[in-house]
Parts: C-alpha cells; structure tokens; sequence
C-alpha cells in the first residue's frame, strides 16, 4: 500500500484527533468519579447507659457511617444489626407489637436475629455484638 | 398607534432578514378537524407546563441554597417567609406532576392514533427521550428539598440502578457521588436538575418541536380516507393557535387552584440515621414501576426478583422507544390491530400498578 502525503496527513490528524478528544473527556470523566473518602475504621461504638434503655424499644446508632438498630427485646436481650435493608437500603425499625424488623419501604420484614422472613429482601441483617460494660452498652463488629 | 409601530417593527426585521419562512408557516399550516381532534393539543399544553417549570423553577434558584444544612432550611424559608414563595414552590410540584401527567397523554394519544408511523420515527424518538428526561427532572427535583420522604425515595431509587450487573455500581456511585446518599448526591442532583438536564431537554424538544412543524399535523387513517371535499381543516394561525392558548389559560386556572387548595407538605428534614417512616413511597408516575418491583419474591430462579424487574422495564422501555421502527403485520379480520392491544394492556398495567400502589 502506497502512503500518499494526504493520506499520511490525514491519519495524522485522525489519530492526533482521537487524541485530543480522548484528553478532553479523561479529565472530565474523572472528575465525575467522587474520590474515595477515608473513613476512619470504626469497631466498636458506645450506645449510652443501659438503664435508661427501655425495655422492649429500638434506637439507630451510628457506626461510623453505617446506620445500626439497636434493639432491647422484652427479656432485656440486646439485638445489634445492621440497619440498612438488604432489599434497597433503606433503614428499618423495630415494631414493638410484632416484635419484629420492619422495612417501610417495601414491607420487607426481620425476625429478631436479622433473618428476612418475609416481603423482598433478599439476604439477612448483618449481625453486630452486643457487650454491657459497667452499665454501658457497647457495640462491636463481629470478626 | 400600537398597531403601526408593531407593523413597521416586522418590516424593519423583514427587510433585513426576510420573514417568509415564518410568514408561511402561520399562513399555510393548517390542522385537520375531525372526532380526536382533542388529542392534538396534549402536546401544547405539556410544552405550556414545560415553559411554567421553566419560569417558576428560575424563582426558586433566587433563593434555594443546596447543601445539607441548607436545602431544608432554604425550601422551609421559601414557603414561610418569601412572600408568594409558597405559591411558586406549590405551582412548581404541581406543575412538575401535570407535566408528567399530560406528556404520558401525549404519548399514548400518539400511539393508538398510530402518529408514530413513517415519516414522524424520530418524533417519536424524540418525544419518548423527552418524557425520560421529565422523569429525571421529576426525580432529581423531588430530592431538592432534602426531607425524609425525598432522602429514602432517592435511597431506594439510587439503589435500584446498582442491581444492574457490571455498570450498576459504578453508575450508582456515580449518581450518588459515593456510596451513600448524603450531601454529595444532593449537590449532584441539584446540578444535574438546573443545568444538565434543561441543556439536553430544550435541545431535544427543539427537535421535535422542529420535526413537528416541518411535517405538519398527522392524519389519523379514518380522516385521510374520507373523499377530498370531506376533509375539514382549520388555519394554525390564529384559530388553532387561539384554541391552544385558551386551554392553556384552563389549565393554568387548574394549576392554580391545585396550588392554592392543595399545598405541598415539606415533611420532617431528612436523617440519615433515622428509619425510614411507613408510608414511604414515589412520586405516582413512579408507582406502577414501585409496586411492581414490591410483588416480585426475593429471588425468581437464580436471580434476584429486583434485577429482573429492573431488566424488565429497561428493555421494555428501549423497545417501546422503537416502536416506529417495529413491523407488525396489519390483519383485516382482526377487530383490534396486535400493537393496540399490547398498548392497551400496557395501560391497563400502569393504571391498576398505580391503583393497588396506593391501596395496598
């Protein structure tokens, strides 16, 4: 294949192009993709005085960045689980009357043990740990 | 008076950059009359409610601040303390839900008077980018507030894309501008609601709006068979164009009672560590799609019943999209034609998704 002066010029300019266009939109893509957050590793949160944690009630804590619903159940058990509905992330709540996890979202619904029993969700609640120290409650990732 | 300096303005623009094209136009353009002669205005009054978005959503930007601690705070400050802020922000969400309304009439209108067929595919085209384009408005809009049904709503929504294999996830984050919900995504919807998207919706309604011009009014197929002295019409200009404007003044009278009489509630400010309230649910142009993916089991086969779902109305929207493009054989003895039966249906199903969505 004989290569002509304009044939030369031309993939020149054709590979010079892409070239161009390929350094416009790098830059740009890039800078579309949120940069990675280092979030200090959380292992264990403290979840205030067990005492003034009535019987048979739920509250969110935070861990780290992660939502967790803290449970005390009518025997005075802790249940610590992740929050965040494993059907599409919202964030459940305990139902005192069913003494069940209840999503809102979709009506996925939990037994005690972040198992999904019933409705979408597709997998169960991960599981945290509970320890009372000195009256206070501690909660720690398992693993 | 008036008159004079108005005809002498349209000669000294005339003289210089010759009117004819737009003379014509409002001269010969002409609309057929016949019994679904109704359905030819859907598409005016969405455009109206389209330029209403426009106009109060500009209002709005004078005072709304995005941001975590703002968003709430600003909207609330919109409503309480801004005189009239309440009714732009109320015209604004109802105006937003018409639009959505009257473009869903539009389209089926459009496809039961199979106005879709050659030579107005990329109308079609279009038109159907343009209503995907109002969902994104709708749903990057309903976050702005950043209150708590917005913040799960867009949880849940967000959430959906990453069940797509491969790009999901990227595309999740991307859309969230990291792995959750915060103030990054509402800097980002806000973003994409004022600037992205009105930049490619006014360039794709231009299109059609040029396509529709350029080919005229379709013809449904019982009005081009009837004799040529049978055929009635109507000038664009003024008659048709006066009819439009009439009911766009009935609809901006609908528009205001709704936002006079029926206020939209701001809610509690979103919490991101707070569960999700019952009663959680899209705006209603999302509902059919909502509940639907609420009936799927967990797991259908190997899958999971929310990507198939997902699946599901993606590439039922792709093909509808195509519809132009898609031949069906035209069978005489058939009292329906198969494409209006499936269009039929798809309504049916809309409709009763969104029904049960509100009474289950």
């Amino acid at each position: 294949m004989k290569l002509d002066r304009r044939k030369f010029l031309n993939m020149l300019l054709g590979f010079g192009g892409i070239g161009g266009i390929l350094s416009v939109f790098y830059p740009i893509v890039s800078f579309l993709i949120p940069p990675k957050t280092t979030e200090p590793k959380v292992n264990s949160v403290k979840a205030g005085m067990s005492a003034e944690f009535p019987t048979n009630s739920s509250k969110i804590i935070k861990f780290g960045r992660k939502p967790v619903i803290l449970i005390k159940t009518e025997d005075n058990q802790y249940k610590a689980l992740s929050a965040s509905c494993t059907h599409l992330d919202c964030i459940v709540q305990y139902k005192n009357d069913t003494k069940q996890i209840w999503c809102a979202c979709h009506n996925g619904i939990y037994d005690l043990n972040g198992r999904n029993i019933s409705g979408p969700p597709p997998r169960p609640l991960e599981e945290y740990e509970v320890k009372i120290v000195k009256d206070e409650i501690v909660i720690t990732k398992v693993g | 008076m008036m008159k004079k300096i108005g005809s002498k303005l349209i000669d000294w623009i005339d003289e210089r950059y010759d009117l004819t094209p737009v003379r014509n136009l409002l001269l010969h353009k002409k609309v057929p009359e016949h019994r679904h002669s109704v359905w030819y205005y859907m598409g005016g009054v969405t455009l109206f409610l389209f330029l209403v978005q426009l106009f109060t959503g500009i209002l709005l930007l004078l005072y709304y601040r995005p941001g975590e601690d703002s968003a709430y705070e600003s909207v609330r400050f919109i409503v309480t303390e801004v005189k009239f802020g309440w009714l732009i922000r109320n015209v604004h969400s109802w105006s937003a839900n018409l639009l959505v309304l009257f473009a869903f009439i539009h389209m089926f209108s459009v496809f039961f008077s199979k106005a879709y067929q050659k030579p107005r595919e990329l109308t079609w085209v279009t038109g159907f980018i343009i209503l995907v384009l109002s969902l994104a408005f709708g749903f990057s809009g309903y976050l702005l507030p950043w209150n708590e049904l917005a913040f799960f709503a867009t949880k849940v929504g967000t959430d959906i894309v990453g069940v797509v294999p491969v790009i999901g996830e990227p595309l999740k984050i991307l859309l969230r501008g990291g792995d959750e919900v915060t103030g990054a995504t509402l800097s980002r919807f806000f973003g994409i609601h004022v600037a992205i998207l009105p930049a490619i919706f006014t360039l794709f309604l231009v299109m059609h709006l040029l396509f529709i011009q350029r080919q005229g009014m379709h013809e449904p197929e019982h009005f081009k068979n009837l004799p040529e002295e049978k055929k009635k019409y109507i000038p664009f200009f003024p008659d048709f164009a006066l009819k439009d404007l009439l009911l766009w003044v009935v609809v901006f009278n609908i528009l205001i009672f709704l936002a006079l009489y029926s206020p939209w509630e701001l809610g509690n400010k979103a919490d991101a560590f707070a569960s999700a309230p019952s009663g959680i649910r899209p705006e209603w142009y999302f509902m059919f799609m909502f509940q639907s993916l609420k009936l799927l089991p967990a797991h259908i086969l190997f899958l999971e019943g929310e990507l198939l779902g997902v699946l599901f109305f993606g590439v039922a929207g792709f093909i509808w999209m195509l519809i132009p493009y898609i031949k069906v054989k035209h069978r005489p003895n058939w009292k329906i034609q198969l494409l209006t039966l499936i269009g039929i249906i798809i309504v049916a199903f809309i409709v009763i998704m969104t029904v049960l969505g509100y009474i289950l």
